[in-house]
């Protein structure tokens, strides 16, 4: 008897044992109405520097993501258990409350060996309460043992070996609680941006093999009522020069520009709409006058002019990195070297007018 | 007596609730994380109150929570100094409402000062904002900049250096800009594509351009109308633009004191003009190419009258306005109209009244065709009847902020 008991306290005490198994993400944190002041607090990852993603995340990956100074992102979405994400075939999956799309910002030192000596930088969360989406970011400490929350923005200087074999400095901003606002917004609602039907529509290795990520989602009950992958719209690959030019300057536009250049976000007033679906022209910034671009003009007169990358504002924006001048404005401080190249050849290619 | 006790108690309450508190931020180290968190914490009815001194900043900062005030202890004491910003477009992003910036100064930022975006009921108030530098290409291209707004107060603001326009109101509707200066900006101040400005009391001088009323096409709010510019003092706007080429800005010939340009209901009156070498008042057609049906790139229903008008227009600097001086004897009439009265595409014909004159009209068949043009003189040109557009009222607790 009294050795059954001891066995029961043994037991009952399990969860403080190191050979315990790692309790679930911490739903009540997720839902909590203000945020958590340490990233450790929602139990997404198994261990202290999240290298583990703990149960029930699952990694994905966007076939065109947003340019972050050439910075590695480790995408996990986590859905509460039992719920799915439902299928929508225009703009971002629908998510149910309790989501959390978890993105960090990382760099190995050197691009080239990806997997090798990484330094987190700042786990972004966009968690969706009950009230609507959420933008926290955290950052990581030098040790890399601890993210604690950062409202306000910083700074942090990074350096990395880029695939050139060149030795790379980075101011790297980590945005503040706003500014993950300017960019993530529809209508003035928080919202994200990546995880749309047709940006995830693409090929991901799993631990257990190669899948399309759509496919996977469903049959893992992540995602109700999706069409198969290759009845569903698919963004193209900005970097893979098998697909169509036109379609990777657009899937790249379209990432790294249209959640600002859209009627109905924060750059709505330039008249400049960059998204995939819109197909008019000027909108498109071809030979179209730049309204408030200051010296972001660059002395250039039109936004494309077809056939002339150096006479295009977009591609003279892209190719800085003067605050000002640069566009994006937020999220980066290098310039996307094989991004401008992509958009230059792009607008080169274009029948002069 | 139970009752009356029972009442006050329960206004202490109410009271309780609704105070609103100051988040006072001194000068010193970590400014810019201290002031952004201030900003972010703040609630509605708050206060961000910047103590006097020069914060350094090294990147842009922003407000996104309605019914704040952003308060320095003025102009000349509270200085938001953006010489080391290294990312953002602006100084200072405000995407909420009712919101009022006042009483300090912000110098040097990157791209433009103080920014709002779809925010209304916007007030800007006592407020200066700088390049140090001077006029130079590489200064920020606006201000005070408010867009795509519902309600916007400029009460003297001062604004110096802008590549751009000091003071630029675009795609908002209701407006009021007076008692503010802004000089060696490209433009002084303008109103673009935007309804029903009162823009009255200010000082543009120094500038390229004075005072512009512009529209231009492919945007998403367009047709701007009901203007009125009045009692300003425009005079000695002699900087040479300085603005990128590719802006629109940058064709405004240096020494324009007033233009209005593919804009209707535009009332002009009660200035004082002078010193501005290419003209007074000029009222002109948009004349690039475009491809926007609903545009419309003439003035029309301007009304031009009872100005002071002095010295202007003895070394115009646009195309052609040279020749036309030399064959009126050296100098230009004060008030210059292109003529043009109809597009294709486009019903009716434009109308106008200038009364301050000499007037030339230009006559000219079409936006910007001016080879083709047929110049008379005449003291006055058109009588169109053009009721004044009815004065702007402000929200009334926002029209408190500046009596």
């Amino acid at each position: 008897m009294t050795r059954w008991v001891a066995l029961l306290g043994a037991l009952l005490c399990l969860g403080a044992a190191p050979s315990a198994p790692t309790p679930g993400v911490a739903l009540d944190v997720v839902l909590a109405d203000t945020p958590a002041p340490r990233l450790a607090d929602y139990r997404l990852f198994a261990d202290a520097s999240a290298r583990r993603p703990n149960a029930g995340l699952t990694p994905y990956a966007l076939n065109t993501p947003l340019f972050s100074d050439y910075a590695e992102k480790r995408r996990l979405i986590y859905l509460p258990p039992g719920k799915a994400a439902d299928w929508r075939a225009d703009g971002v999956l629908a998510f149910p409350v309790g989501a959390v799309l978890v993105k960090t910002f990382a760099y190995p030192a050197d691009l080239r060996r990806p997997d090798d000596k990484v330094r987190y930088l700042e786990t972004r969360l966009l968690i969706h309460k009950a009230s609507g989406w959420v933008a926290q970011t955290y950052v990581w400490n030098e040790a890399q043992t601890e993210a604690v929350l950062k409202r306000a923005g910083a700074r942090l200087e990074a350096t990395f070996t880029d695939l050139r074999g060149q030795n790379r400095t980075v101011d790297y901003a980590v945005p503040n609680q706003n500014q993950c606002k300017e960019c993530h917004q529809l209508d003035k609602t928080l919202t994200p941006i990546g995880p749309k039907a047709r940006n995830l529509n693409g090929i991901l290795v799993y631990a257990d093999g190669p899948e399309n990520q759509l496919a996977h989602w469903t049959r893992r009950g992540l995602l109700t009522g999706a069409p198969a992958p290759a009845a569903a719209p698919r963004t193209a690959r900005w970097d893979d020069p098998a697909e169509p030019l036109e379609a990777r300057a657009r899937a790249y536009l379209d990432a790294n520009c249209a959640h600002c250049h859209n009627p109905r976000a924060v750059a709505s007033n330039s008249g400049l709409f960059l998204g995939v679906e819109e197909s008019r022209a000027p909108q498109l910034g071809i030979g179209k006058q730049p309204v408030a671009a200051g010296r972001g003009s660059g002395n250039l007169s039109v936004g494309i002019a077809p056939g002339h990358p150096d006479a295009s504002i977009l591609a003279f924006r892209m190719a800085s990195s003067e605050p000002g001048v640069m566009m994006p404005e937020l999220g980066r401080a290098l310039v996307h070297e094989e991004g401008v190249a992509l958009i230059r050849q792009w607008i080169a290619a274009m029948p002069a007018r | 007596m139970v009752r009356f006790v029972a009442a006050l108690i329960s206004l202490a309450a109410l009271s309780a609730t609704a105070e609103a508190k100051d988040l006072t931020v001194a000068p010193g180290g970590d400014a810019q994380e201290r002031i952004q968190t201030a900003l972010l914490d703040a609630k509605p009815g708050d206060t961000v109150r910047l103590a006097a001194g020069r914060f350094e900043l090294s990147d842009g900062l922003s407000l996104d929570v309605d019914d704040v005030t952003v308060a320095g202890a003025g102009p000349e004491a509270t200085v938001l100094s953006f010489k080391g910003q290294k990312g953002a477009g602006e100084g200072l992003l405000i995407t909420s409402d009712r919101v009022t910036v006042r009483d300090l100064a912000i110098e040097d930022t990157r791209g433009d000062g103080v920014k709002s975006k779809g925010a209304d009921e916007i007030s800007f108030i006592n407020l200066r904002v700088e390049w140090t530098g001077g006029p130079k290409e590489t200064n920020g291209a606006y201000g005070v900049y408010p867009v795509a707004s519902t309600n916007v107060l400029i009460d003297k603001v001062t604004v110096k250096g802008a590549s751009d326009a000091g003071i630029y109101v675009g795609q908002s509707k209701n407006i009021v800009v007076k008692r503010s200066t802004a000089a060696f900006n490209v433009a002084g101040i303008e109103i673009e594509n935007s309804m029903n400005a009162d823009v009255f009391d200010n000082v543009a001088t120094h500038n390229a351009g004075g005072i512009l009323v512009f529209d231009l096409p492919n945007l998403p709010v367009m047709g701007g109308h009901s203007h009125r510019i009045f009692n300003n003092q425009v005079v000695d706007n002699d900087t040479q633009n300085f603005a990128p080429k590719g802006n629109i800005v940058a064709s405004v010939p240096t020494g324009t004191g007033v233009m209005v340009m593919a804009n209707r209901d535009v009332h002009v009156f009660g200035n004082r003009i002078s010193g501005n070498r290419s003209s007074a008042i000029m009222l002109v057609s948009y004349t690039r190419k475009f491809d926007d049906k609903s545009y419309n790139p003439l003035p029309r229903d301007i009304v031009v009258r009872d100005n002071t008008i002095g010295r202007n227009a003895w070394d115009p600097e646009f195309a052609g306005g040279a020749m036309v001086a030399k064959m009126m004897g050296g100098s230009l009439p004060p008030v210059i109209w292109d003529g043009v009265t109809t597009f294709p595409g486009l019903p009716g014909v434009a109308k106008v009244r200038l009364s301050d004159g000499p007037v030339l009209n230009l006559n000219l068949p079409g936006p910007g065709l001016v080879e083709q043009a047929r110049p008379s003189v005449a003291k006055t040109v058109g009588d169109a009847v053009v009721s004044e557009p009815a004065a702007v009222v402000l929200p009334a607790r926002q029209a408190a902020l500046s009596r």
